[in-house]
C-alpha cells in the first residue's frame, strides 16, 4: 500500500499520541518520536508504530508521533487511523 | 441471573478513559461510538475501541458498544468491525424494529464467518422517539439476542417536543411502557441517565422513582454515580429478611402439607414466594448474603 497524502489522528490528552504520517520521496520507514516517557519506553513505542506499519505493507512513509503515555493498544489504533486516512 | 443495575457510558475516542473503565465497578460499560464522538473522528473511535476491547482487561464489567444508528454511514460499519472482537453487546440508537432484525441478520453473518457461536453477540435496542417506544414489545420479540432495553429519556422528550424535568412527570408513560414489555420478555429495563450530576437528592429519588415501576437498572454518565445505582437497586434489609422469613414459612408449610399459608397473618401465595426468591438471589449476587 502507499502512503498518498498526509493525514493526522489522535490528540494531545494523557494516554493518547497524536501522529502526523506523510509520504516520503524514497524508501523506507522514518518515525520522528517525542514522548513524555522517551527514556524508559522510546524504542518499544518505535517498535509499535513500526510493527502497525508493517502490517499494511507500507514501504515508504514518514511518521511524526508526539506521544502523552500512550498503551500499545492506543499506539496501533492511531497510526491505523492515520495510515487508513492517507491512502 | 446477571446483575446488571448500572450501564456506564464511556466517550469511545477517549482512550485514558477506556482503560481504567474496568476498575470502576460498573456491572456494564457502554463504549460510546455515538453522541460521545465528533462526526470527524467516527474513523478513529471505532478502531481504538475495537483494538481496546482485543486488548484489555475490562474484569468484571461487560462491554457493550453503542453504534451510530443504522440510518447513518457509520452504523454498518461499526457492526463490521466491532463484531469481529466479540463485546457483550451492541446498543443500537434509535432502534426499530427493522434495525434489530437487521443488526440480528449482520451478526449471524459474521458468528458464521468467523466461527463464534450463534447467538452470541447481543443487543440492547435504546428507546429514544415516539415511533420506538410505541413498538417496543415488537423491537424486543425482534430477535432473541435482546437482553435488554435503554431508555433515553433526553431524545425521547426531544422527539415529543416536550421538557425534561427534575422529577421525571413526563416519562413516566415511557418508563411504564417500557418496564412492562421488558417484563414480559423477562429481559432487562435499563432507565435513562440522570444528567445534574450536583444534584444528589434528586438523583437517589430518580433512581427510587425507576425502580419502583420496574426498571431493573440504570444508565450512568459519571463513575460517581455507579455507587449510588447500586445501592439503590440493592434489596433492603428489610426486604431480605421478610424473604428469608417466607421461605423458611414455605418450607415448614411444605412438610405440613399446606399449599397456601399465612405469614404475619397475610396470606403468602405463589407470586409473593417468586417475589422472595427473586430478591434473595439479587442480594446473594450484590454480595449481601
Amino acid at each position: 500500500m502507499e502512503v498518498k497524502r498526509i493525514a493526522k489522528s489522535g490528540t494531545f490528552e494523557s494516554n493518547d499520541i497524536y501522529i502526523i504520517v506523510e509520504p516520503k520521496g524514497d524508501e523506507g520507514i522514518e518515525i520522528n518520536l517525542e514522548s513524555i516517557v522517551m527514556k524508559q519506553f522510546g524504542e518499544q513505542i518505535k517498535k509499535t508504530i513500526e510493527d502497525t506499519v508493517k502490517s499494511f505493507k507500507i514501504k515508504s512513509i514518514k511518521i511524526t508521533a508526539k506521544d502523552r503515555g500512550a498503551l500499545d493498544y492506543t499506539i496501533k489504533s492511531r497510526v491505523e487511523t492515520a495510515i487508513k486516512r492517507a491512502l | 441471573m446477571k446483575l446488571r443495575r448500572s450501564m456506564l457510558f464511556i466517550p469511545g475516542n477517549n482512550p485514558g478513559m477506556i482503560q481504567n473503565a474496568g476498575v470502576l465497578g460498573a456491572d456494564s460499560i457502554i463504549l460510546d461510538l455515538e453522541d460521545a464522538v465528533a462526526v470527524t473522528e467516527k474513523d478513529s473511535a471505532r478502531i481504538l475501541v475495537r483494538n481496546a476491547i482485543k486488548t484489555l482487561d475490562f474484569y468484571n464489567s461487560e462491554i457493550v458498544v453503542r453504534i451510530n444508528p443504522l440510518s447513518t454511514d457509520f452504523g454498518f460499519e461499526d457492526i463490521k468491525e466491532i463484531a469481529k472482537v466479540k463485546p457483550h453487546a451492541l446498543l443500537i440508537p434509535k432502534s426499530t424494529t427493522e434495525d434489530i432484525k437487521a443488526c440480528d441478520d449482520i451478526l449471524k453473518r459474521i458468528e458464521e464467518y468467523e466461527g463464534f457461536e450463534n447467538n452470541h453477540i447481543k443487543l440492547f435496542p435504546l428507546i429514544e422517539t415516539a415511533y420506538g417506544l410505541e413498538n417496543v414489545y415488537n423491537i424486543i420479540k425482534a430477535s432473541d439476542r435482546v437482553e435488554g432495553v435503554l431508555l433515553g429519556a433526553e431524545d425521547l422528550t426531544a422527539d415529543l417536543g416536550i421538557k425534561r424535568s427534575r422529577e421525571g412527570e413526563e416519562i413516566f408513560y415511557a418508563r411504564c411502557k417500557v418496564a412492562s414489555a421488558c417484563r414480559a420478555f423477562r429481559v432487562d429495563a435499563i432507565d435513562t441517565p440522570f444528567t445534574d450530576l450536583n444534584d444528589y437528592e434528586g438523583f437517589v429519588e430518580d433512581i427510587k422513582r425507576a425502580k419502583s415501576i420496574g426498571m431493573t437498572g440504570k444508565a450512568a454518565i459519571n463513575p460517581r454515580q455507579i455507587d449510588t445505582i447500586h445501592d439503590v437497586f440493592a434489596p433492603s434489609k428489610e426486604e431480605i429478611e421478610y424473604a428469608k422469613r417466607v421461605m423458611k414459612a414455605q418450607e415448614d408449610a411444605k412438610r405440613e402439607g399446606k399449599g397456601v399459608f399465612s405469614l404475619d397473618g397475610k396470606m403468602v401465595d405463589a407470586p409473593i414466594i417468586q417475589r422472595a426468591d427473586n430478591i434473595l438471589e439479587k442480594a446473594r449476587l450484590s454480595g449481601l448474603l
